[in-house]
């Protein structure tokens, strides 16, 4: 088991590295060249300038070079200073803006397991009624609604016409922190996160369910006598639940997606935005960085999925 | 053999005695959810072709004397900020959508096949090295990627025609090479082989019709996704940018505060054409997914 783990984590770790050339490369392929962004346009420097700038920050060497310095300095926690933002660094700009996407994300994932399982199980269990088809109807419209489109109607509709909620932000600017404040601005882009999500969920949670409730040993204990509520959810739900816990881990990438594009139309002061901005301002430290640091979230997510899945599941040998 | 009863020639029977590909269709058509689709769809696809005989703005004429107006007799669904018809920025946005979805498509099928068939026909090496450059490609969000490789190409038709491309072929170059290992032993392909088949024969004259079915599923499938990340990226301003109409660019106008709260006919209508298309093409595709599958015709 503990074998299974570790050549799981070294293969994690063959894909980060390999995953940084690419994006290294990528990047350097770029048009344009990240002096640019130094240059004030009112004041252009000389060409000697220029060089000396370039050699300052290491952009005349070759490639390999660089992202040999570019890695054995990330190992080290540098990741080098944003090109946009003269003088910050990278790792604390990351830093400060995981804990956002973080808690967007969590809550969206939280509140998207509770809707997702229950909706599924009330589909498999009240099978093709009026419920269960409506549930699949909303489904399949929240999964062919891209999540900006999602998030501009929310806001349209709840920030706009209904005022239920502000329209943008984490905390109001100037205001003390409050944790009733932060919830306000939390509770509408986290919600709009979880409706693709929770839609999938659903999907899934339904199918497994319908598929446990066909199994002899829920007859048994319906002849035992136990109550519907209980076989439903002591005896079908822990056994149909299984499947939807690897789930989290493989749709992680589309929870990331959505993030980025809610962030974005709610000014959500996350990694999604941070992002956005730095690809528009081509602030190459700061992409590297972000992707860096997404791929090694979804590797973790992964790998602790397994972990969990082999955890619940008993019946599972790895080898 | 003889006495087969006649009873058993009613219906089964009959149904199986067409081609595999009549029976397929013969099935798509029953599918009332991929005909919704259909009928949905192919009026789009009319409208969006045909606009220019028929409606009388272009997408970048400007009406001064109707500013941010709504919908009146001559500007049907109003008009934008600079006075530019809505409903013609809608149809040529339709226009660039369906453009870089359809040749995307194209470009993602054709290299998914090469790709995967090269996978399955190569020897273990090619499967192994490309394999692993699929698991790589796969494993960062698709959206990341997208960002990451528009921050190169920069924007336009043609970059953003790539980058979706790009980010698309390795799903169906997995399956692709997932059936082709299967077929590589079947009795027929090892005898082609004995005989000295190359490997142009083997992809074109055994490969690509025993595939068929993954390629016209996985075109109609990506062909919604394309749609979305396209819209997706021109949102983000990546993607299309003004002047140049795109469905996801006229979302993008909602990011300003005016337009989404003061005119909502700006952006709403862009919003729904595109959810109709997706949801149109996703009801085709699940159609022919089904029936393209043998084992509905069973149950």
């Amino acid at each position: 088991m503990l074998g299974f783990y570790l050549k799981r984590l070294a293969a994690g770790l063959m894909m980060l590295i390999a995953l940084s050339i690419m994006v290294f490369v990528l990047l350097r392929l770029a048009p344009g060249d990240p002096v640019d962004a130094y240059l004030n346009p009112l004041a252009p420097l000389s060409q000697a300038e220029m060089e000396a700038l370039r050699q300052r920050l290491g952009l005349d060497q070759p490639w390999l070079v660089q992202y040999l310095a570019w890695l054995r300095a990330a190992l080290g926690g540098d990741l080098g200073y944003s090109i946009d933002r003269a003088g910050v660094r990278v790792l604390p700009l990351l830093m400060e803006r995981t804990g956002p996407t973080l808690l967007l994300m969590l809550t969206g994932l939280a509140m998207a397991i509770v809707l997702g399982i229950a909706a599924g199980v009330v589909g498999a269990v009240k099978r093709n009624s009026a419920i269960d088809v409506g549930l699949g109807v909303l489904a399949f419209l929240a999964i062919s609604t891209p999540a900006f489109l999602n998030a501009l109607l929310g806001l349209y509709v709840f920030a706009v016409v209904l005022r239920w909620a502000p329209s943008g932000g984490m905390l109001t600017p100037g205001a003390p922190f409050s944790l009733s404040d932060l919830l306000t601005h939390l509770i509408l882009p986290a919600s709009l996160l979880a409706i693709v999500y929770s839609a999938l969920f659903m999907r899934y949670m339904r199918s497994s369910m319908i598929e446990v409730l066909n199994q002899d040993y829920l007859r048994t204990a319906r002849a035992k006598g136990v109550d519907e509520f209980t076989v439903i959810v002591r005896h079908a739900l822990r056994n149909a639940v299984l499947p939807v816990v690897t789930l989290i881990g493989s749709t992680i990438g589309v929870a990331i997606g959505g993030a980025i594009f809610i962030e974005s139309v709610f000014d959500w002061p996350g990694m999604g935005l941070l992002m956005v901005k730095a690809v528009e301002t081509r602030d190459y430290p700061v992409i590297m960085g972000a992707t860096l640091l997404v791929g090694i979230g979804v590797i973790l997510v992964n790998l602790l999925t397994d972990l969990a899945y082999g955890l619940v599941d008993p019946r599972i040998q790895v080898n | 053999m003889a006495d087969v009863p006649t009873a058993a020639s009613a219906f089964p029977l009959a149904g199986l005695s067409r081609s595999p590909l009549q029976r397929a269709l013969g099935r798509f058509f029953r599918n009332g959810a991929a005909i919704a689709g259909l009928l949905i769809l192919v009026p789009v696809l009319l409208a969006v072709l045909t606009y220019p005989l028929w409606w009388r703005y272009a997408p970048n004429s400007i009406d001064l004397r109707a500013l941010n107006s709504g919908p009146t007799a001559v500007h049907w669904l109003g008009t934008d900020g600079v006075g530019r018809d809505t409903l013609a920025r809608l149809l040529q946005g339709g226009r660039i959508s369906l453009l870089i979805a359809s040749v995307s498509v194209a470009i993602s099928l054709f290299v998914g096949f090469v790709v995967g068939a090269l996978a399955a026909f190569g020897g273990r090496a090619v499967d192994s090295m490309v394999m692993r450059f699929v698991d790589l490609a796969m494993t960062l969000p698709p959206v990341i990627l997208l960002l990451v490789l528009a921050s190169i190409t920069g924007t336009g038709i043609l970059p953003t025609i790539f980058v979706i491309s790009l980010l698309s072929w390795p799903v169906l170059s997995r399956m692709v090479r997932a059936r082709l290992l299967e077929l590589r032993e079947r009795d027929f392909v090892v005898a082609s082989r004995a005989f000295g088949a190359g490997l142009g024969h083997l992809l074109f004259r055994h490969a690509l019709p025993n595939s068929l079915d993954i390629l016209v599923v996985y075109a109609s499938l990506q062909f919604a996704n394309a749609i979305l990340l396209e819209a997706g990226l021109s949102f983000l301003g990546m993607g299309i940018v003004p002047p140049e109409a795109s469905w996801g660019n006229m979302l993008r106008a909602a990011r300003s505060t005016v337009v989404l709260e003061l005119h909502p006919m700006q952006w709403m209508p862009a919003g729904a054409a595109l959810v109709a298309t997706v949801l149109a093409i996703n009801f085709i595709g699940d159609g022919l997914r089904d029936a393209f599958d043998p084992r509905t015709d069973l149950e």
